[in-house]
């Protein structure tokens, strides 16, 4: 192979990954989300870089799994090839809450169908790599979605072209999204 | 002459009234005696009658029989079995020129029809022409299940009279079918096909036998022991299998077998029918290792949902000479480790067995394995294979021993994001044994638990090729997932390459160097 100097390379993700999006969750401005789809079914979920949270400095206080008084995320366990025991979520399921240093929490949604494999714990002990690295490190949570729905869970999401579309069209109509 | 006793009388008559043939009577009879089933149906026939009439000399009370079970069930209902006798469904009379006239009402004629030099021709003539090599054969035979209800209906008629002949005698001690048959078919066999025949041998020939007329003898058995019945998935085949009414037999209490079924059984018209003889040899093995030369080429057919990716693979191009240098239907092939598509192996490969199913041919010298080495080297230039070998089942087991603890090297091409120096990446090659924990990867995590796993990596070397580029040679324990210590896998790999070096990192090709399995032994070429 010929190496080139080039300084850019496509990324794991671009290479064994499809992204797609779902905007605005659950009617709140710009709380987009991005899943990340591996060529297995496997999906990783991710803030999209537009998430509020992610926007100039901001900063986080927390980041909670659990969800209710009776389901922590945390508490998910797997067993065996086929993920027994793991939490099944459906599109809405909430999967974190993220509170800011300015007050303000946000709800991260599992955006597809699937059992709950792990969520990142990593970010509890370190928020800033949600922050540096949220398409990577910074990953919220991996669900693997039903063999036979593995290529319908994701048919209600954007794609990246959607999504760009989506977001250029905002800057339009607002000037200063979010 | 015949081996047989005095007791043994009362039986044979019995059993001649009822229909049976003279191998089975042999059988009711406790006949372990081989020779005497290879009689000829005459002149067992003739033996057998010239038996009986004289006992009827001696005993004078062939006809003096006492009523018929069954008559005496249906009249009061509680006979309580043994003592009395059946009604003779079918009379066996010796025909014009000395045989039986009728099928078996037992063995349904697997004994009376197939018991003989022409039928051995025929099996033979399908094993020759299907040109095994073998050097000692077994025969197994395959009967419908409707037999072991007929054997059970006949054991509950002379079950009295055996007694008589020995207390300690039972069921168990009657020669099964299986065994007559095998006692005369498979001894001709092995001498027109002049091989041994042995219990454990390699090559088996199998023969079956089926008789639809009376498959429903066995459905009464579904009410009666309900519990010894389950529906299978698969709803071709019947759920009377003969482990299923092996067992309900067990079970059945006599009385209401009786209730039930005739005893002695009922005669039938026609003979059973054989099936098609089947041949098969047990699996012969080879094995040795493997390079992989192209990016292109998976180990294993790569199918998904059904729809085949990337053509050709690994175990394909390997196993299309050996499919017909040794004349086999299949294989299954087998590795230490494996790497991805777009991974090569190069050094000395890697061990590979593969187990050839059904092989027609066996004997190979060395001259010819190295031939068929060489044939599938020429076939490919995507693959090259070493050390070719025939190897035993057992020996396989080395192969895969120590996978774990092993060591493999590999060859990594990186990509790094920030500019880097020479001096930048020494740092790495003073790194040894470095522990590492490895969450399954997400790419493999579709199909494999989810765990973490402790691996080290024992050391490391670099060289460098342009400020973005760089050549990791690394050694490490064997089950370390390299491109996921390499770019992370969102961190799920720790400490991963990015992270030691401060900066997103990328695995851009990958290569086995070596694979540290001793097994199998090399061959100096």
């Amino acid at each position: 192979m010929e190496i080139s100097e080039h300084k850019e390379a496509p990324s794991v993700i671009d290479r064994y990954y499809t992204r797609w999006y779902r905007t605005d969750l659950k009617g709140n401005a710009c709380e987009d989300h991005c899943v990340l789809q591996h060529s297995n079914r496997i999906c990783v979920i991710t803030l999209a870089e537009t998430h509020p949270i992610l926007q100039d400095g901001r900063s986080i206080k927390s980041i909670n799994y659990q969800i209710s008084a009776g389901c922590s995320r945390l508490k998910n366990k797997v067993s065996g090839k086929s993920k027994r025991g793991g939490q099944f979520l459906t599109e809405y399921a909430p999967l974190c809450r993220i509170m800011c240093t300015d007050g303000v929490e946000y709800t991260i949604f599992s955006c597809i169908r699937g059992r709950l494999v792990e969520v990142n714990e990593d970010i509890l002990k370190r928020p800033d790599l949600l922050l540096q690295k949220p398409s990577t490190e910074g990953y919220i949570a991996v669900i693997l979605p039903k063999f036979e729905e593995s290529k319908t869970v994701t048919e209600g999401l954007l794609s990246r072209a959607q999504y760009e579309e989506v977001v250029s069209k905002r800057a339009n109509q607002q000037p200063e999204p979010c | 002459m015949l081996p047989l006793k005095e007791k043994d009388r009362p039986i044979i008559q019995k059993l001649l009234d009822a229909g049976c043939c003279g191998r089975c009577i042999l059988r009711f009879c406790c006949i372990g005696t081989q020779s005497a089933y290879r009689l000829s149906n005459e002149d067992l026939w003739k033996d057998l009658h010239a038996f009986v009439s004289n006992t009827e000399v001696a005993s004078q009370t062939p006809s003096d029989d006492p009523p018929s079970k069954r008559i005496k069930l249906d009249s009061d209902g509680k006979a309580d079995g043994g003592e009395t006798e059946g009604v003779p469904m079918v009379t066996a009379e010796p025909t014009a020129d000395g045989t039986e006239s009728s099928v078996c009402v037992v063995c349904l004629g697997v004994l009376q029809d197939f018991c003989n030099p022409s039928f051995t021709k025929k099996i033979s003539e399908v094993v020759k022409s299907e040109e095994y090599q073998f050097e000692s054969l077994v025969l197994s035979v395959s009967l419908p299940a409707q037999l072991l209800v007929r054997e059970h209906s006949c054991w509950l008629h002379i079950k009295k009279e055996v007694r008589e002949k020995s207390m300690c005698l039972d069921k168990e001690d009657v020669i099964q079918v299986k065994e007559a048959f095998k006692w005369t078919v498979q001894s001709m066999l092995s001498e027109t096909l002049g091989v041994p025949a042995v219990m454990k041998s390699p090559f088996e020939v199998a023969v079956g036998f089926i008789h639809p007329d009376t498959d429903a003898d066995c459905h009464f058995l579904a009410e009666a022991c309900s519990d010894c019945f389950h529906t299978s998935k698969n709803k071709e085949r019947s759920v009377f299998t003969r482990m299923a009414v092996v067992k309900a037999l067990e079970k059945i209490t006599d009385k209401k077998f009786l209730n039930e079924y005739p005893s002695p059984p009922a005669g039938v018209k026609t003979a059973c029918v054989a099936q098609e003889t089947t041949c098969l040899h047990l699996s012969t093995y080879v094995a040795g290792r493997y390079n992989k030369f192209s990016r292109t080429l998976p180990q294993t057919p790569w199918v998904i949902d059904g729809e085949r990716r990337m053509e050709s693979s690994v175990e394909e191009l390997i196993a299309a000479p050996l499919l017909t240098a040794f004349k086999c239907e299949s294989f299954n092939f087998s590795s230490s480790g494996r790497e991805d598509v777009d991974v090569r192996t190069l050094g000395n490969g890697r061990p590979f067995a593969m187990e050839l199913l059904n092989p027609h041919r066996l004997k190979f010298n060395k001259m010819e394995v190295r031939q068929l080495q060489e044939e599938i080297n020429q076939s490919s230039d995507k693959i090259r294979i070493r050390d070719l070998q025939l190897v035993t089942r057992e020996a396989m087991g080395h192969m895969k021993e120590g996978e774990e603890d092993k060591t493999k090297s590999y060859s990594a091409l990186i990509w790094s994001q920030k500019a880097i120096t020479e001096e930048d990446i020494e740092f790495i090659g003073n790194i040894k044994d470095l522990e590492i924990a490895q969450k399954t990867p997400l790419r493999v995590l579709h199909r494999r638990p989810l765990a973490v796993r402790q691996r080290v990596i024992h050391t490391m070397s670099t060289s460098h090729l342009n400020p973005h580029h760089f050549t990791l040679q690394l050694r490490t324990q064997a089950g370390t997932y390299i491109k996921e210590f390499v770019h992370g896998d969102f961190g799920r790999t720790k400490p991963n390459l990015g992270e030691l070096m401060k900066t997103e990192v990328d695995i851009l090709e990958l290569d086995v160097e070596s694979v540290d399995v001793d097994w199998p032994p090399a061959i100096p070429e």
